[in-house]
Parts: structure tokens; sequence; C-alpha cells
């Protein structure tokens, strides 16, 4: 409760302005949306992992009575990606299915049963092919690649970066640490299913009301696939029942929407279902690390050399983007001197992966801060300290050229370790209980756009109106993490209004300036700040002409308790409505922009796009855990999380992100995985799916670390993505404190706890995970990239 | 999921009339009690019944009542009124434990005794929705011939999911049949056949109307363990009923022992033949009806969890519910 100081809005803990719609169930999300005339599209899937399509025959399909649309792969000729450099994805399948649920055909009838009904009238002659299903098999790569037009057959992206020479690094260690580890593949399991209706507008326009994060990608996208101009699309994001990166992309659906919408005339609606939604994935890589890090025995670190292999299923998605990000964020958590890393993503014949809540970061976070508790029981160094040590200090560079603003990593660890009472538990709870550790850092928004802009990355109308009502428009999306309340709550203080007087538009790319969307964590940082400069700006408007009336210069005017005071003389005020309706009467329509767009900090090598962002927030956490030793089954006791959050703009909604990050973190820790049998899902269900519930919640206690950074609205970073990275290995340190076990792979399921407590007792090592790294010379072109400057004459990276 | 399937519906208020309908029906019609499984099974497309005969305007069928010094609970009582019910929970406290453990508070305020105890055998093969349960080959217990789980197999290896079929039949519960002109009543142990999808010895056309639980003081002690990953929501992935009848010095007289989710029918183990006359902590009898108990368990890779390590809980869980019996 320590922040708000000197502010009437922010900082505190303002109920959430969509909150009350959203509980009393108000609030229309996508699948609520109904129009007069409208059709229901249905796809038929895929039942095969790789196989060519011979032919399709669609004739008695398209012949039923009810049936207005039936589109295949000939129909969307042009392929998409999120990202230009990896757009290989067809609306729907081209030639070849590549996983089993692959959109084939679509159909859009008078209902639901009626398409359904016409997708299993559709007769398809598939010649199956060999499916590559694991990493092994996909490099191996026995028969035709998936993807006969990547230049390295299943290789989708090879990326080699070293940063000095890392053996030079590695010369001056004295102690090494090598492993191996395995995190499995996961999804987001929103609590709502992607749906999306593409509704013709006029004679030649639609407009897609969609479930997306991120609307201003969807209307590039849907523009250049079907060949439209941007003109004649209009995407608007209705309220998401939660995202975490699985409504990033933009889908089948939306394209198949708005194609079948400008085709039928009619409305059509598109809602997933579960098996669906599970099917369309995008969800965490399966990633397998080797990491070798170099130590003094004093624990600082000499160097780092970091592999990663993704398996990335069928097709690119943002996969280049989570190739870079599982070697980006290392440096930034730790002063690493000398720093190699390689990855390299392959395509499978599964359900394709992408951006998930950490995006490419959770994996090798996971592995690190597993291998730095093991460094630290080796070194004789207690775990914490180890990480004190060589801790990232504020305004420094990173060994790959990353600008670190400001930065409360050691006010985190130092203040974790305080609450936790970690130096008196670690190593010292009874068997079967543990306390562990980790910390972490993360991006406040990609300072690269997806696609190559030099325009803003967020762009925030303010305007106001004749009876003081004011408006923000922003393309943002709210996906439950709160941002339209940040924002009328950024407004609102400047204004000198409560949060609920501001209307926040969000989401159209027709009415709203364009945002790049929820993703990447960048919204309260990017977008807040355009809204601050837009609040401010309409502020000096209203400013002006109240302060010509009060004879005062317009700066000592305030705003506040919804009346512009007199600063001079404090008795004299206008009431805010007043106030207004002056300013538009002198000034005619009262609008005013804020634009944001991040410095360039671009690193000076090819890939150096990736990871640099205009600040970076840090998390250390504790959880303590007690093991059934008979079972292997753990209890998660308690977390404890310190994060940096620069400034919270509204403590509840900021803490309601650390524990859903923390929520998400422990249920990949514990249970999920994406589990197949041969190509299909094991469990593609909610029930069957395990996520963890209420029961198995422990109590989180967090504290908010306040470094007020000097880039962010009132020095705000960000808080979505942060806090689930250290809980997943802060979750394996403590097992292996409780039950003296590494159980190197994620989820840590308690098979894997009781058999290697098995095999420790049997003199066999207490370890669980993988014992060998695939010695598959990389297709990439080694960069080697130089030091940053900030590197040279001992200075370890300070700015100064 | 889809919506649900067309299908006729009727909501007879009597037993004779569910029973005749059934019975003019043959295999074509089902019978619908809480519907917690059965809906979301049909939405699933794991059957498609002509008729669907609802069973929730038969009043005889719900509540608890005394007879002959036994509780008979009717075939539609809630899971949750079993679980509150005050002489379910004095007398056989494992039955009201086993009925708390089902499912949520929802499912548990909708979902009855009767439907628990013919619950469908579960896979995860068979119990996805057929589009994706077909992709790359049907399996026995929907359309095709083959198993999935088991290859080569000649049956199905669906699990019995029961929680409340392991520990009446512990307790040596029977159940009342009726139908079209006919009644019988068999105990619970004899309900259950070991294949995943004959899984039931019903026979066509009978209803399920009552559980009547043993004379009180049958036994002395009754016990019910569940494993699962979650504290809520999740069907066993091994249970364990057991009862206990002490004799003089605590000697063990009378025991059973029965597994649940780890076959297809509730597993009865040869409890008496290893702890008859021993005590029940006897570490050579334990030891013994561990390895006995996880020679009966054939878990297998077709629900949550390895069934390696499934197995090894068999006897984890068989030892601690003997010790429950004493707690």
């Amino acid at each position: 409760m320590a922040p708000k100081t000197g502010f009437a809005v922010i900082g505190g803990t303002e109920t959430r302005v969509d909150g009350l719609e959203k509980v009393t169930g108000r609030t229309r999300f996508a699948d609520d949306l109904s129009f007069p005339n409208m059709l229901y599209g249905r796809f038929l899937r895929s039942p095969h992992a790789h196989a060519r399509i011979r032919k399709i025959d669609v004739s008695r399909a398209a012949a039923m009575p009810g049936v207005h649309c039936v589109l295949t792969g000939r129909d969307f000729p042009i392929p998409f990606g999120p990202l230009p450099i990896s757009e290989d994805e067809y609306v729907l399948a081209f030639d070849k299915v590549t996983y089993v649920g692959e959109p084939v055909v679509a159909i859009a009838a008078i209902d639901e049963a009626t398409a359904d009904a016409a997708c299993r009238a559709v007769v398809v002659d598939y010649e199956e092919l060999d499916a590559y299903m694991t990493l092994e098999e996909a490099l191996e790569q026995r028969g035709e690649p998936i993807h006969t037009e990547h230049r390295f057959g299943n290789i989708h992206k090879a990326v080699s970066l070293e940063f000095g020479d890392v053996a030079q690094g590695f010369a001056e260690a004295e102690y090494f640490r090598e492993d191996v580890f395995f995190y499995q593949g996961n999804t987001h399991m929103p609590i709502e299913e992607h749906s999306c209706t593409g509704v013709p507008e006029g004679i030649d326009r639609v407009t897609l009301y969609s479930s997306t994060q991120n609307p201003h990608y969807g209307h590039r996208l849907i523009a250049k696939a079907l060949q439209l101009p941007g003109s004649r699309v209009r995407v608007v994001a209705t309220p998401a029942g939660g995202g975490f990166g699985g409504k990033c992309d933009t889908f089948s659906h939306e394209f198949a929407a708005c194609r079948m919408a400008l085709r039928t005339g009619r409305p059509v609606k598109f809602t997933l279902n579960r098996e669906e939604v599970f099917y369309t994935h995008r969800g965490r890589h399966p990633v397998l690390m080797w990491s070798k890090i170099g130590f003094r025995r004093n624990g600082r670190i000499t160097g780092m050399h970091f592999r990663s292999f993704l398996d990335g299923g069928a097709y690119g998605s943002l996969g280049v983007a989570t190739t870079y990000y599982t070697g980006a964020l290392q440096p930034c958590s730790y002063r690493i001197p000398y720093y190699k890393f390689e990855g390299t993503r392959l395509t499978t014949n599964k359900p394709v992966c992408g951006p998930k809540r950490g995006h490419g970061a959770p994996q090798p976070r996971a592995m690190i801060e597993v291998q730095m508790d093991k460094a630290a029981v080796d070194l004789g160094i207690d775990p914490a300290q180890l990480r004190l040590v060589n801790a990232i200090e504020p305004y420094s560079k990173t060994i790959n050229h990353f600008r670190v603003t400001s930065c409360g990593l050691k006010e985190c660890i130092e203040k974790v370790v305080e609450v936790s009472g970690f130096n008196d538990k670690w190593g010292r709870l009874p068997h079967g209980k543990g306390i562990g550790f980790a910390i972490s850092a993360y991006l406040s928004g990609a300072g690269t756009t997806q696609y190559p802009s030099n325009g803003p990355h967020s762009e925030v109308v303010v305007k106001v109106g004749r009876f003081g009502e004011v408006q923000c428009l922003t393309g943002s999306t709210d996906i439950g993490q709160g941002s339209m309340t940040v924002h009328a709550s950024i407004v609102a203080e400047v204004l000198g209004l409560h949060a609920s007087d501001v209307m926040v538009i969000n989401g159209d790319t027709a009415t709203t300036p364009i945002d790049l969307g929820s993703y990447s964590s960048r919204v309260t940082f990017m977008s807040g700040n355009a809204a601050l400069e837009a609040a401010r700006r309409m502020r000096d408007q209203i400013a002006a002409v109240v302060a010509a009336t009060f004879g005062i210069p317009a700066d000592c005017t305030e705003f506040r308790e919804h009346k512009v005071f007199n600063a001079v003389n404090p008795g004299q005020s206008m009431a805010w409505e007043d106030a207004c309706a002056l300013a538009e009467s002198k000034l005619g329509a009262l609008s005013s922009t804020g634009n944001y767009t991040p410095p360039d900090l671009d690193g000076p090598y090819k890939g150096g796009a990736v990871g640099p962002s205009p600040a970076y927030s840090y998390t250390a956490l504790a959880v303590q855990v007690d093991v059934d030793p008979e079972t292997g089954m753990i209890d998660v006791e308690k977390v404890w999380c310190a994060h940096d959050i620069g400034f919270p703009i509204n403590q509840t909604l900021v803490i309601g992100q650390v524990e859903g990050g923390i929520y998400m973190g422990l249920s990949e820790a514990l249970f999920e995985e994406m589990d197949y049998r041969k190509s299909r899902l094991e469990a593609p269900s909610m029930l069957d799916y395990k996520t963890i519930t209420v029961n198995e919640m422990p109590e989180i206690e967090t504290h908010l670390i306040c470094t007020h950074d000097p880039e962010g609205p009132f020095g705000a970073k960000e808080v979505g993505q942060g806090p689930l990275l250290p809980a997943i290995p802060a979750l394996l340190n403590a097992v292996y404190d409780a039950v003296g076990v590494r159980i190197d792979e994620v989820p840590c399921t308690p098979d894997k706890v009781l058999f290697a407590m098995e095999r420790k007792a049997d003199g066999r090592g207490g370890r669980i995970g993988p014992t060998a790294f695939p010695e598959h010379a990389t297709t990439a072109r080694a960069v080697r990239a130089p030091r940053p400057a900030e590197w040279e004459n001992g200075n370890e990276g300070r700015m100064n | 999921m889809l919506r649900l399937p067309e299908f006729e519906y009727a909501a007879p208020a009597t037993v004779g009339e569910a029973t005749r309908l059934m019975h003019e029906r043959g295999g074509k019609a089902m019978l619908l009690a809480g519907g917690t499984d059965l809906i979301p099974s049909l939405k699933r497309r794991q059957y498609l019944p002509e008729l669907v005969v609802s069973l929730h305007k038969v009043e005889a069928m719900r509540g608890v009542r005394e007879a002959d010094g036994r509780l008979v609970i009717g075939a539609l009582t809630s899971l949750d009124a079993v679980a509150a019910h005050p002489a379910i929970r004095a007398s056989w406290p494992a039955l009201a434990k086993a009925a708390a453990s089902i499912g949520t508070p929802q499912l548990r305020n909708q979902g009855t005794l009767g439907g628990n105890l013919l619950l469908d055998t579960r896979c995860t093969v068979y119990n996805q929705l057929e589009e994706w349960r077909d992709a790359g080959g049907s399996c026995m217990k929907s359309t095709g011939v083959k198993c999935h789980i088991v290859l080569g197999s000649k049956r199905c290896w669906a699990i019995s999911s029961s929680d409340t079929a392991p520990v009446l039949a512990a307790l040596g519960a029977e159940l009342r049949l009726v139908r079209h002109g006919d009644e019988r009543t068999v105990p619970v142990v004899a309900m259950y056949r070991d294949d995943g999808i004959d899984y039931l010895t019903l026979q066509p056309g009978e209803v399920l109307t009552e559980v009547l639980l043993p004379p009180v003081g049958k036994w002395d002690r009754s016990a019910f363990l569940k494993l699962r990953r979650r504290g809520t929501f999740d069907f066993p992935l091994l249970n364990v009923g057991a009862a206990v009848k002490f004799g003089a010095d605590r000697i063990v007289e009378r025991i059973s022992v029965v597994l649940g989710a780890v076959g297809s029918a509730p597993q009865a183990l040869d409890a008496q033949k290893f702890l008859g006359g021993k005590q029940i902590d006897d570490a050579v009898a334990v030891a013994a009806l561990q390895a006995h108990a996880a020679k009966r368990a054939t878990p297998l890779p077709n629900t949550d969890s390895s069934h390696v390590w499934r197995k090894r809980m068999v006897q984890v869980y068989t030892a601690r519910a003997l010790k429950e019996l004493v707690a």
C-alpha cells in the first residue's frame, strides 16, 4: 500500500472501470454478438499430421440446403504470417496438411449444425506422408521436409550470436557448470474460446469483430491476405476473455469470416470449440537447452554459452522472435562479460507454437535459474547471494547491447530474502520441506514493430465534449489486464477527474488511432505514455482559456477535484464542465493527440532488434514447498515475490498481474504439457489438460519495488509477464531443497520426483532430465558482435 | 464439444413408466439422471440415442430412508445430499467422503449416486469429440475395431472411474434393479465387468432405483482414499474403498479392500486372505497385500499421469487405506 505520493488517482487501488459490468455478466464478448441474417462458419480440419491433398470434392456439401459458402485453399492464395520474414501459412491448407487440426475447408451455413453436416459431406483425398513429431525426427529429416520452400528443410530459423570471445571468458573461469534441460510445451487456455464475426458494410467493406489482442496487425494481415485496400477493412477487438499471447496471431477463422462476409453479403460468425482452441494453439514452445557457465570462486560469472532447440510446430507464427528470445534476456539479469547464443527452431507436424506469456523467455529462465542454484551449492555460496553478486546494475549496457535504465533487481532480491526468511530456511528445513529462489528480467514492450514501420507504436486521442465528458481513444485492447483502467486513470490524473469520468474507447481500427496491440507487456509503458501526452495537451488547451479568464499565466492553473484552480489565488476555481464549455466556445472541437515511439535501441548486429526495450522489469521470488516423499506430490505452501514495477499506476491491477503470472508459472511448473499420442493431442479439454485450481494455489505475498523509470508514464514499467518467469525455477529449486533431487524438466510431476528420489537412494544421482543435446551444427551464419564500449576498462557495462 | 445432437425426450413421473419406455425402445434409449456425464458425452457424440428418458420427475427415486436396520439411498439422490446426510456420515463416512470427492460443488449438486455408479468407463482416446477421436483411426469403444492404448488388444481398457463404486463394493452394498415387469437385487461388486465397453452387467431396459447399504454394525470402520492431481474436478487416478470388522484383541475378523480406476471394473482384493485373523498393521501381511494389489491393478497410459507411477501409488494407497481404518 506504499505508493501514491501526491497523486489523486494513480498509485492507489482504484476499482477497474470495466469491473462491474464484467462481474454482473453484462460485458458482451465476441460470441455474444449477433447480427441480422448471420451465417455460421465451421472448418473441416485435417485428420492427418502430414499429408498431401490430392483432391477436395465439395460438391455434395455445396449443394446442401442452408449452405451459403464453401471455400478451400485456392480461395486464399496469398500466404501470411505475423512476421514478414516468415510468411508460410495459408488460411486453408493449400496443397498439404501439416498438423492434425489444420483448417482445410471453410463452410458458412444458416446454422452450426448445417455447417457441421456440410463439413462431413466434403471428401478429401489425402496421400499420407511420414510425420515429424519430435525435435530429433525433424532434425534427422528422413523424408520430404514439411515446408519444401524452406532453405534448410525442417530448420525454420537458426541464430548464432557471440558477444566478445566466449573462450576468453571461459579461460578466466575457475569453475564450470554444463547442463541440459527440457521445457515441455504448454498452451494458454484462456477461458474464452476464439470467436469472430465478419460483417459486410456497404458495398465493399468488411468489419471484423474479434476476440483478438492485436487488431492493428490483424487489419494489416487481413487486407494483405485478402488483397483488399486497408481502407476496406475494419477490425474491432471485443473484450477478450483472456489472451496470454494466444490471440496475438491473426487466424484462419478471422480471414475466412471476412472473405465469406464479402462473398455472401451476410455476417459470418466463427466460434471455435475448446478442442479447436487447443489445436489452434500458438502456445509455449517445447525447448531443449544446453548451457555452460564459467564462474570465479567468488561466484562472478565469467562467460556463458547457451544453446536451444525449439520445437515450433507446423508454421512460423512469431517463432523467429521466440528463437531470439530464448537467448536474449540472460545477460539482462546477470552481468555476463562474454556470451554466446545459438538457437534453432524446427518445424514439426504439430499445432503451431507461438507467443505465450513470457514469449521464449520462461524456458531459458527456468534452465539458468536452476543452473545458478546448482552452482550456488557447488561453490558454497547461498543462492540469493550468488544472484546479488552477478545482478545487473541500473543504467548499464548488457553484453548484447541492451540499454538498462531503472533496475531494482538487487532491492527485489534483498526484499524476498528478508520477507521469506530465506537465509534461515534454505538447507535448514526438515526433509520434505524446502524453499527455492529465482529471479528474472522482462521487457516493457518490444522496441521494434512486427513489420517495418517508422510510425509511432502507440497513438492516443483525447476528446472532451460540451458537457465535460472525456473520451480516451486507444487502439490497445483490454484482455483482462486492466489497460482501460490504466488509460482512464492516467487521463483522469492529469485532468483532475475520477477514472470513471473517462470513457475509454479501444481496439477499433476505424475509430481509434493506431496501437500495435496487447502483447510484449507494452501497453502501460507505450500507450500509457501516449495517453499521458494527449491528456497533458488537452489540459494545456483548457488551461490557456481558463487562465485568460482568471488573468493568470496558463501554467498557474491546477486541475484537481473536478475543477480548474487558480494556483495564484486558490480561492478562485472553475468547475470542470464550465471550463470545458468555455474552452470549446473559444477553440471549437476539443481533441488532442499523444504518441509514443520508443528510442532506437537496436543492437549493432543482425538480430539486435529482438530484445531491446525502453525499460526492463525485474522480479525476485521464493517458493516454499512440502513434498510427500512416498508419492512425490508437491504442495506449494507459500510464494514471496518482489517486483520492480517502476511505479504502479494501479496497485490492485499490478498485484493481480503478479498473482496471475505466478498462477500460470506454477501451473506450468507442476502440471501443464501439450501431450501427443501419435499426432493427436492426448487431452484437448479443460478437464484433462491439467491447470492448477484454487486448491493448489498458495498464499502469495507481493512486494512492489518502485524504481521510478525515467521514461515510463509516471515511472511505470511492465508486470504482465515478468513475475511468471521465476516461479518455475524457484519451484524446481524448492523441490531440491526439500528432497535433494534435481528435476531438469518442466513440468515437475510427482512421478519424476519420486523416481529421482529412488535413483538418489540407489546411488544413481537424483536427477531426472535430458541427458543428451543434439550435436547438430547450426545452419546459421555466425555473427560476432563487438562488446559494448561500456564493457571496456573493467567497467562491466555501467553507463556514465 | 459441439452442441447437443437431436433426440426425443421423455420425462416420466414413475419408475414403471420409465421402465416401459426403456423396454419399448430397446437399446436406442438412454436414461438421464443428473446429466453431468451424459450431457458432455452427447456433446462429444459418444452416443447418439433416439430417446433420452429423464428421471428427474421420479420423486420415488430420490432421498435416503431406513428399512430393516439398513439405509436405502434412492439412485437419484444427489452426490451432495449423500455427502451431507447425517446418518450416512455417522455410519458410513467413507461413502460420504467418496461422494464429496467427486467433481466440483456444482457437479455434486446435479450429479446423482446412481449416475456415478453407472458412470461410463473413461479413456483419453475415447473421451474426445468424434472429429478428434477418429483422427488417425477410431477405437473399438467408438466406431472402430482397434485399441490405441494396448496395441493388438482384443478388449477395451477404458477405466472404471466411479468414486462411490469401490466404497459400496467394499461395504457389500446391494443395488435394486427394476425392469419392465421384473425386479432384482445384486451385490455392487456383481454390477461390473472388467471390459471397457461392456462394463456393466445391467440388463437391457433395467433401471437402477436404489442402493441398499449393509446393516449398521456389519463393519467397525470404513475408509476411502482418492489419488488425483488436483483437489477438485478430477476423476480418480486411483481410489481405494475399505472396511473392517475387528474381533477380540483388534484381530481382523473381516476385511474388504476394493481398488478403483485401475481397471475397467473395481478390483476387489483378497484382503481377507492376507489379513483375516491378523493385526491390521502386521507388516508381513500388509506387504503381501500391497504386492497383491499391485498385481491386480492394471493402470495404463489412458488417463492423467504416468502409469508406472500410478502402479506404484497402488501400493502406497493400499497401505494408507489400512492405516486409515485404524486412524
